[in-house]
């Protein structure tokens, strides 16, 4: 398209034609005030916060949708514009449950925030708020309509990036409500619970199920022994919970977790290495069974299993692939089984009385950490579920000043990790990672890529695909890959992996290994992450992850001494006897 | 006032003469001929349905829709029921010159959800036109095919906005789409599509057979042809009466045979409210834009209520999509009911609302939120007294 000129507040301005007048000003540097739009969905134009005047028209224009014309002259903030944005503002409040104080969005609010910018203080149009309704039976999400402005930003969310559309506008006029079929709860539709409507809403409408409440009480309780883990991507977006500029801050994660009266503060990247270890084996003896064996019970391409987003979706939509998902439990729940049984050895303590608690940038892990297959400690393997944002919140109410604390290091037997580890927060990192191990142990050598960076895997593609041909000299028992291509394929956000799931349904795939993250980007766009998000927002937090792996002494997941010895003293080998009754689970079909 | 009678005249061309004579013509020419008539849309609008017609024979895209939309949901208005109770064969016509016109082989008629009793009228005619060769395949052995299947409307009054009759047509919820894009380039399934009126298609067989002059003349100065109007309330005649365009107000109700006059509401709930005093005003796009009903007030009624029964029509069938119209409809009807109760006794504490008004005029997505608080202005200034004095224009 050519470049066209347009004059936005009387100053010619340059831009591509057919670019929204939104696009147009923001080139010109013109705030346009916005609650519908989102950069990551399509365009809805319903909130009408972005009324801009043309000039020649008779109506005011959706600054939103509306493309610009050839020598099209737009006024931002006239007379009009001014009233009519007012309006609108006072319209949304008046039915608004606006008691800003008691809600989750305080302070971190897009309608809040516009009511300041365009000092709405008073009201002329009688209130009549929504009474509150919290629905608060799903584990990982909840609903408060009462605080909804109509935006659908969920809605295509839901629809748009993870095919899995449970929710909709029902009914109309002022009794619109953002309902789901038959107005269940999310826990009684295929729900992912992955919470990526929750990081668009601009309101207080919806939120995760908090869990800081128990989590404050095991920490006071001295009879309890709380256990912290934190998972790869909390430490690249906690700054950013906290308002600060977004940075990896693990150091500083530690020592505030610990201030806050932690026993121990342990790494999920450990239990992501771990993964690693045991999926990486789980493939080898899976391509085996296929190649060498012709065993036709096996089921290829293998998908990892470390996203409840997307088991909880596949275990919906497509249960006839089940057996393609690795048995490996996630990072998270591996770590909860083993606190409660190997690190209560190593710590001499009674597994009874740790509270396992999990830092998580995803609210999908609140429900699972619920699933009955989940207690093979004997125990709830994991006891509470908190995100970045609640993380970050405690942080904050226990007045800990995370821009001056010292930088701290995790405790151990259960808190070193890899880069390997690390990099399970970027959407191909667990790929990644299980080629950096499983290619070394095949063939005896480091995976042919510049300072093991996988490239073909990483970055914001929806979906990627890579081929990795194995050398014709190979390790001992592992000659039948000699010169095999591994074929992988990576998919982030769940419409992508309808995607891919479809095709391989339809038997037109040819993979040998798939990585699906329910989120797009992966963990780091994750539903428990900081609110907002964007491609851009999401890029920085990407590469906050790859220069913290490239920081770490160990980039393997079998470097990591702490899991040679977790080997060494407890699980003996991967896939054995231990790892199976610990590290391994099942999965069911969903209506 | 002539009786200038041609859509409900007594006297009919013959049915399929009209397209007999278009397929003798150019599509270019009979596109032309339509423009040239200078009819403008009948559904409320009042596009120009020559230059839709040419936008979307122009667009690029297969497989075109011809769409009849018949959803005839505004209060009061019943000539749309009239016109295919009667004259179907005509609007099946109608709709086929369209097709041919714009290079479609594909018509639906969105009919009003509370009309199935039209249903077998409409499929009458569409089989004995078919087994005239007026329809179908091949039509009067031409290289042109077109058929036309009824759907049943959704309900909702909203659903006759034409994007929102598409959503509705892809089975999807009702509520009008953000334009641009237009129908005429993306309509139902992404298609090129016309959407008109059924009085638009029913007026089309008599432009193309006496021509765009003789249509033209039927008028008054740039308002060509005639229009249909459902006049109801306090007359003796209600019915449908056709009149010219730029006919007044007053010969309408006299026609009707309107005695006591306090207030006109002309055009539907969205449309303008006037007084005894302006009779004389003309039905044409350029003073009192002519949708399907009129219904008049006499000076018995309370003009509150009017003003109350309107707005609750709004607030009851806005879709409930954007800010302006879904909230703005609440707030004007709370200001009704402070009216009622004495809670607003002067124009000055009016002010906000009409502010609101106006906000709801040019911020609403579709026409119903666009026009939904003219009501509300007219009803307010010219009706009612307020403690404080009477507000006056
Ligand atoms: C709320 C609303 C309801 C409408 N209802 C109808 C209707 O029932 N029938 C109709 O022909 N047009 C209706 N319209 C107008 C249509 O959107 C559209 O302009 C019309 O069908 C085009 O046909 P025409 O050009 O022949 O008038 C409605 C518009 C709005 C905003
Ligand atoms: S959603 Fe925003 S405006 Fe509403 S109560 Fe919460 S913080 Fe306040
Ligand atoms: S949590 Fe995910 S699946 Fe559930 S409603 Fe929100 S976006 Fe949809
Ligand atoms: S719940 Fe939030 S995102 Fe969804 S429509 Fe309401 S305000 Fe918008
Ligand atoms: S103006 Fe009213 S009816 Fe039209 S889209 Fe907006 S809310 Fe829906
Ligand atoms: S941001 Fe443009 S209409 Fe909502």
């Amino acid at each position: 398209m050519p470049n066209i000129s347009v004059k936005i507040n009387g100053i010619i301005t340059s831009v591509r034609e057919g670019v929204t007048i939104l696009d147009a000003c923001g080139t010109a540097g013109v705030d346009i005030p916005t609650l519908c739009y989102h950069p990551d969905l399509s365009l809805a134009g319903n909130c009408r916060m972005c009324l801009v005047e043309v000039e020649g028209w008779r109506t005011l224009a959706i600054a939103c949708v509306t493309p610009v014309t050839p020598n099209m002259a737009v006024l931002t903030h006239s007379k009009k514009v001014r009233h009519a944005r007012r309006t609108v503002l006072k319209l949304l409040l008046a039915s608004h449950n606006a008691n800003c104080s008691e809600c989750e969005r305080n302070k971190n609010c897009e309608l809040q925030e516009l009511a300041e910018k365009h000092n709405i203080t008073n009201n002329e149009y009688q209130t009549s708020p929504k009474p509150e309704s919290i629905e608060e039976v799903s584990p990982g999400i909840m609903r408060d309509n009462s605080r909804c402005i109509l935006c659908t930003r969920c809605v295509r969310t839901c629809e748009e990036l993870q095919s899995v559309a449970v929710i909709k506008p029902v009914g109309r006029s002022s009794s619109v409500t953002i309902s789901t079929f038959m107005d269940r709860s999310l826990n009684d539709v295929p729900c992912t619970q992955c919470g990526q409507c929750v990081i668009r809403c601009p309101t207080g409408a919806l939120f995760e199920t908090s869990e800081i409440r128990p989590v404050w009480e095991a920490i006071e309780n001295p009879d309890k022994f709380v256990v912290f883990q934190t998972a790869p991507a909390v430490r690249v977006g906690l700054a950013e919970a906290l308002g600060l500029p977004i940075d990896r801050s693990t150091g500083q994660m530690v020592a505030a977790i610990r201030g806050l009266g932690v026993d121990r503060v342990l790494d999920t990247d450990f239990t992501a290495d771990l993964t690693i270890i045991e999926e990486g084996h789980e493939l080898i003896s899976r391509l085996k069974g296929a190649l060498v064996d012709n065993d036709e019970s096996v089921a290829l391409p293998m998908m990892t299993s470390c996203s409840p987003g997307w088991i909880k979706f596949i275990e919906h939509k497509y249960p006839e692939l089940l057996p393609n998902v690795s048995t490996c439990k996630s990072p998270q729940q591996m770590f909860g089984a083993l606190a409660k049984t190997y690190l209560a050895g190593k710590e001499v303590i009674d597994p009874a009385s740790i509270v396992s608690v999990s830092v998580m940038p995803c609210t999908a892990k609140k429900f699972e950490k619920e699933r009955p297959e989940m207690r093979d400690s004997g125990y709830k393997d994991v006891d509470y579920v908190l995100t970045t944002r609640e993380l970050a919140r405690m942080i904050d109410e226990a007045g800990i000043d995370f821009e001056k604390i010292e930088e701290e290091k995790f405790d151990r037997w259960m808190g070193d990790s890899t880069g390997a580890g690390v990099i399970f927060g970027a959407t191909g990192g667990v790929m990644e990672a299980a080629l950096r191990t499983a290619y070394e142990i095949v063939s005896g050598h480091e995976i042919p890529f510049d300072g093991l960076n996988v490239e073909p895997v990483r970055g914001m593609e929806g979906i990627k695909e890579a081929a990795i041909t194995m050398p014709e000299k190979m390790a001992t028992g592992f000659e039948f890959l000699a010169g095999v291509t591994l074929k992988v394929a990576v998919a982030h956000g769940l419409a992508n992996a309808k995607i891919l799931m479809d095709k391989v349904r339809a038997g037109e795939a040819d993979y040998h290994f798939i990585e699906i993250m329910a989120c797009p980007g992966g963990c780091l766009g994750g539903g428990g992450q900081p609110i907002p998000t964007s491609p851009e927002i999401r890029q920085k937090r990407t590469e906050s992850i790859y220069a913290e792996d490239a920081a770490l002494h160990f980039r393997k997941s079998h470097a990591n001494p702490e899991i040679q010895l977790l080997y060494a003293e407890f699980l003996k080998e991967p896939l054995g006897q231990k790892s199976h009754e610990l590290l391994h689970t099942h999965y069911i079909k969903r209506d | 006032m002539s009786e200038k009678k041609i859509l409900i005249a007594a006297e009919q061309p013959i049915a399929g003469s009209a397209l007999k004579k278009s397929l003798g013509m150019t599509s270019a020419d009979v596109v032309f001929e339509v423009r040239e008539s200078e009819i403008r849309g009948r559904g409320g609008a009042g596009f120009p349905t020559g230059i839709k017609w040419n936008l979307a024979g122009a667009a690029s895209g297969s497989n075109k829709m011809v769409i009849c939309n018949a959803d005839e949901g505004e209060p009061g208005t019943f000539k749309d029921r009239y016109l295919i109770e009667n004259y179907s064969l005509k609007l099946l016509e109608g709709m086929t010159i369209a097709g041919y016109a714009i290079g479609s082989s594909h018509g639906i008629i969105y009919l009003r959800a509370e009309y199935p009793y039209l249903i077998p009228v409409i499929e009458k005619a569409r089989e004995d036109l078919i087994r005239e060769n007026l329809l179908g395949e091949n039509i009067l052995g031409k290289d042109f095919n077109f058929d036309i299947e009824i759907r049943p409307g959704a309900g909702a009054y909203v659903c006759g906005e034409e994007t929102s009759l598409i959503e509705s047509l892809e089975g999807k919820r009702g509520v009008p789409r953000n334009k641009p894009p237009y129908p005429v380039n993306s309509g139902y399934l992404f298609r090129p599509t016309v959407v008109n009126n059924v009085e638009t298609f029913a007026a089309v067989p008599h432009i193309i057979l006496n021509g765009a002059e003789w249509f033209q003349d039927l008028g008054i100065g740039d308002c060509t042809g005639t229009k249909l109007f459902s006049i109801s309330g306090d007359i003796e005649n209600p019915g449908v009466y056709e009149m010219p365009m730029g006919s007044s107000i007053g010969e309408l109700l006299e026609a009707a045979g309107a005695q006591d006059v306090q207030a006109v509401q002309v055009g539907g709930a969205s449309g303008a409210t006037i007084t005894a005093d302006e009779l004389d005003r003309s039905l044409s796009f350029s003073d009192l834009p002519p949708g399907g009903s009129v219904i008049v007030f006499n000076s018995s009624r309370d003009m509150i209520d009017v003003l109350e029964n309107f707005i609750e029509f709004f607030v009851h069938e806005s879709c409930g999509q954007c800010t302006t119209c879904r909230e703005g409809n609440v707030r004007l009807q709370d200001a009704v009911r402070l009216i009622r109760n004495g809670e607003i006794s002067s124009m000055e504490e009016l002010e906000p609302f009409f502010q609101l008004a106006e906000v709801m005029k040019i911020g609403s997505k579709c026409g119903l939120g666009q026009t939904s608080p003219n009501c509300f202005i007219d009803i307010v200034t010219k009706f009612i007294d307020l403690p404080a004095g009477k507000g006056g224009v």
